[in-house]
């Protein structure tokens, strides 16, 4: 015997709405569904015009981020009954603009992306013929955490410094940008300096800290930037103080 | 591309959180709560007159004022900045808030070292 749980979905089509609105579903609260199974339960029986973007279902390919109650999330990996009793407040992830429904726009954090270079930069390739690069497990360690971001950009709606000024780089890209910057077959570091060292990089950040808390794989963008900060300053100082060793 | 200032604000933001949070609660322990309420015997006028004409002691005062102030007035900064959301005051901000701490410097070196 199951109960039923509702839902409050967003709806916003720009070709018919002047304006966003609310519908409420009432699903059932299996105990072993998560959100995205309820938003495809509306989909398949109840009402096959709502729209929302899902892939993987197992919380890898970063498709389903939408707000639940306010708080950015991958619905994959939320239970419904941990909502009980409902209702439960289903909204496009925050500060970006919505296509229809539960689809947001992307280009902005596509574009940041682009911009800090997140790729093994080499100045000169190594031969086929002298194998692979090799890496020491300190060496894979130093950057392992930084690469498992998915691109979900839960973190940039969790930002409140990004819903201020759209023009920040945010968190993912910069931890991106130091997941390469870390890693010791790259050489590009300087290169991404010019993007992430800047007033709307790093700079912008005031260290809230709820990049960190949101993110579903323990990335920890905060952390990223924090440590992007004292070596930026470092170098800020060395540049200063011994403008001979500024190459 | 153009190098941000940001660091030399950050490093002195830094360096003032980290100094005050060791200092300062010893400073109010001592000067607010032990010594006025009688738990620790307090200084009399001379004792402390003699501690701080050292010069070690006027310069260990000297930078945590100093950097405490410039903690603090980059901390309002961006309170001001993202708390009003005064995107177009930012300069006239930034004037204020070091230009503050800047003043509240040099009013502590004239005391420390010229009083």
């Amino acid at each position: 015997m199951t109960s039923n749980i509702t839902l409050e979905v967003f709806r916003y089509n720009p070709e018919n709405d002047d304006e966003p609105s609310f519908q409420s579903y009432a699903v059932p609260c299996n105990k072993d569904w998560v959100i995205l199974d309820a938003l495809n339960y509306i989909k398949d029986n109840l009402d096959g015009t709502l729209s929302f973007r899902w892939s993987c279902r197992m919380g890898v390919c970063g498709s389903c981020g939408m707000m639940i109650n306010g708080t950015p999330v991958l619905t994959c990996a939320k239970f419904l009954k941990d909502y009980l009793p409902g209702p439960i407040r289903i909204e496009p992830m925050e500060h970006f603009p919505v296509v229809k429904d539960l689809i947001i726009e992307m280009s902005d954090f596509v574009d940041k992306l682009k911009r800090v270079k997140p790729y093994i930069i080499r100045k000169e390739e190594q031969p086929l013929s002298e194998g692979e690069y090799l890496q020491t497990p300190a060496q894979l360690a130093a950057y392992k955490q930084y690469s498992m971001c998915i691109n979900c950009m839960l973190c940039y709606s969790a930002c409140p410094v990004y819903g201020l000024e759209p023009e920040f780089l945010g968190p993912a890209a910069i931890a991106l940008g130091q997941r390469y910057n870390l890693d010791s077959r790259d050489q590009g570091k300087k290169e991404r300096e010019d993007v992430i060292s800047q007033d709307d990089g790093i700079w912008q950040c005031t260290f809230v800290g709820e990049c960190s808390a949101v993110c579903p794989k323990d990335v920890d963008p905060a952390g990223a930037i924090q440590r992007y900060k004292v070596e930026s300053t470092t170098n800020w100082w060395k540049s200063v103080l011994m403008p001979w060793s500024d190459k | 591309m153009k190098k941000s200032n940001e660091p030399f604000w950050w490093a002195m933001f830094g360096a003032g959180g980290v100094l005050s949070a060791f200092f300062i609660p010893i400073l109010i322990f001592l000067f607010a709560l032990a010594f006025p309420l009688g738990w620790l015997p307090a200084p009399s006028f001379d004792q402390l007159e003699m501690l701080t004409s050292s010069l070690i002691v006027k310069l260990f005062l000297f930078a945590l004022i100093f950097l405490s102030l410039f903690h603090w007035a980059h901390r309002f900064r961006f309170t001001l900045y993202d708390g009003l959301q005064v995107k177009h005051l930012n300069e006239l901000i930034a004037v204020l808030s070091y230009g503050t701490a800047l003043f509240g410097t040099v009013a502590a070196g004239w005391v420390l070292f010229f009083g």
